[in-house]
């Protein structure tokens, strides 16, 4: 299976051609913002650290940043710094420029003068970029290039029953055509985690699933703080998931069934191929934010309850097997697998459905959250989210 | 009729898939009919058996919880009367 893409040096494939206007921290994020509403093809984030922050926090937020720049779906970066932050903007420039052969250009606020100066060259600046990636005709590019990040949200009991199950059907077909699929949010992989370990493909493999939920849960109770008085939600609990066991076990249902064969730190880049899964937080905007970093190129999202979420680089596709879900907030959700949970649509045939949507998302469909140019961005801590 | 769904063979608790009324009957997919004895929330689970105080709720064919009072044939199972087991991770290595 093919799709048409943006080949980048590094020899991955984007299916976006974004220009990022990106801030180094909080401080530049309204700049960046008001650069990219200027250009057709930018797109920004906000961003809400970077400054004032001890070293494992700062490390978290570098690897956000470099990794969001070095994403394949973006053509090339306008930095927007401060000047007095953590991490300067001519060394986040240099750092990414050792990543990536993208064009890289940064600026900071202090030195120009103020924001309207810097806005003034930033644009100029994001406009050339965006003139240069207009020009970047699409290629023919296997499906082995999509690094496909699996996710859910405001889940219900029909998220582990229903659409969590055709994601994991999803992930089996894009697996056995060659591609790879990264499953997140290790804390609601906690009492399901002994399930989630079979899939090992090395002994090694299995015991990192363990240690990293034994690990979670050790490094909140240091702290004072119990994972099970955040997981499950409140409006998990409303829409019938009644413990952290009883969500992760559904939750794990969405990466299917092949073997697992790499664990990655959280927002790292995978060096393998297949079925990945990653440490990070079960607060899903954190846990997209890593999957972006780590190189994903298309997200897919099941929701029980209903979420709006989307993310400036790679496209947000949402699923939801509740009827009532999605008749009310169709404008928010891709894809109806109600059918499911009525009995007149089989798991393998919405797994067939979800990969023809995928499919069309490579190719350049726009996705509900994406056409609304939603970027939702959450940077994770040393004292962890749940 | 509301309809519940059983995931598996080894579950004692069912997911309904719309709101059930106290006194009408369940109908379990997969399985047989079941008296409901309180109304249940939409996507909530239906007790299939009698479940006593302390023991483990199954789901999917897993523990998903343990009893905190005793709960009725046909009652409703939710975050007010199940609790989460902690993990003994150190026997899960291998």
């Amino acid at each position: 299976m093919n799709f048409w893409g943006y080949k980048r040096a590094d020899g991955r494939a984007g299916i976006r051609n974004h220009v990022l206007i990106l801030p180094t921290c909080a401080c530049g994020s309204e700049t960046a913002r008001i650069v990219a509403s200027q250009i057709r093809g930018a797109v920004n984030i906000i961003f809400n650290t970077g400054c004032s922050d001890v070293a494992a926090n700062t490390e978290m937020s570098q690897k956000i940043l470099t990794g969001f720049a070095c994403n394949p779906n973006v053509f090339g970066v306008v930095i927007i710094g401060l000047g007095c932050e953590t991490v300067p903007h001519k060394i986040l420039r240099e750092k990414i420029k050792s990543l990536t052969d993208k064009p890289v250009i940064s600026f900071g606020i202090q030195e120009e003068g103020g924001t309207l100066k810097t806005i003034e060259k930033a644009v100029r600046a994001a406009r050339e970029l965006a003139a240069e990636a207009s020009l970047q005709q699409k290629e023919l590019c296997d499906i082995s290039e999509l690094l496909l990040g699996i996710e859910c949200g405001g889940s219900d009991a029909t998220s582990g029953i229903a659409s969590n199950p055709v994601v994991g059907s999803l992930s089996d077909k894009l697996i056995d055509l060659g591609a790879s699929t990264l499953m997140s949010e290790s804390i609601e992989w906690i009492g399901g985690e002994h399930v989630l370990a079979k899939r090992a493909a090395t002994p090694e493999i299995h015991n990192q699933i363990i240690k990293i939920c034994a690990d979670y849960e050790k490094h909140l109770k240091t702290a004072g703080q119990d994972c099970r008085a955040g997981q499950p939600t409140p409006g998990n609990k409303f829409g019938g998931l009644s413990t952290i066991d009883e969500k992760s076990l559904g939750c794990i249902k969405k990466g299917g069934t092949r073997p697992i064969v790499e664990v990655l730190k959280q927002a790292a880049r995978p060096t393998k191929r297949g079925a990945l899964v990653m440490d990070t937080a079960g607060y899903d905007i954190s846990s997209v934010t890593s999957m972006v970093a780590a190189g994903c190129n298309a997200i897919i999202f099941t929701t029980g309850r209903g979420t709006p979420t989307g993310n400036a680089i790679v496209p947000v596709l949402k699923v939801t097997a509740n009827a009532q879900t999605f008749s009310w907030m169709e404008d928010n959700i891709d894809v109806d697998l109600s059918g499911i949970i009525e009995g007149n649509l089989t798991i393998d045939a919405a797994g067939d459905l979800l990969l023809k949507k995928i499919h069309d998302v490579c190719n350049g469909r726009l996705t509900k959250a994406e056409a609304y140019g939603f970027s939702d961005i959450a940077v994770d801590h040393f004292c962890r989210f749940v | 009729m509301t309809k519940a769904i059983l995931l598996d063979e080894k579950d004692n608790v069912a997911t309904c898939t719309s709101a059930a009324k106290k006194g009408e009957a369940i109908k379990i997919l997969g399985g047989a009919e079941i008296f409901c004895v309180e109304d249940i929330p939409i996507w909530h689970k239906v007790a299939l058996k009698k479940i006593c105080a302390g023991e483990k709720i199954f789901k999917y064919g897993e523990i998903i919880g343990e009893a905190s009072a005793d709960i009725a044939k046909g009652g409703w199972v939710s975050h007010e009367n199940i609790f989460s087991v902690p993990r003994d991770y150190s026997s899960e290595m291998i």
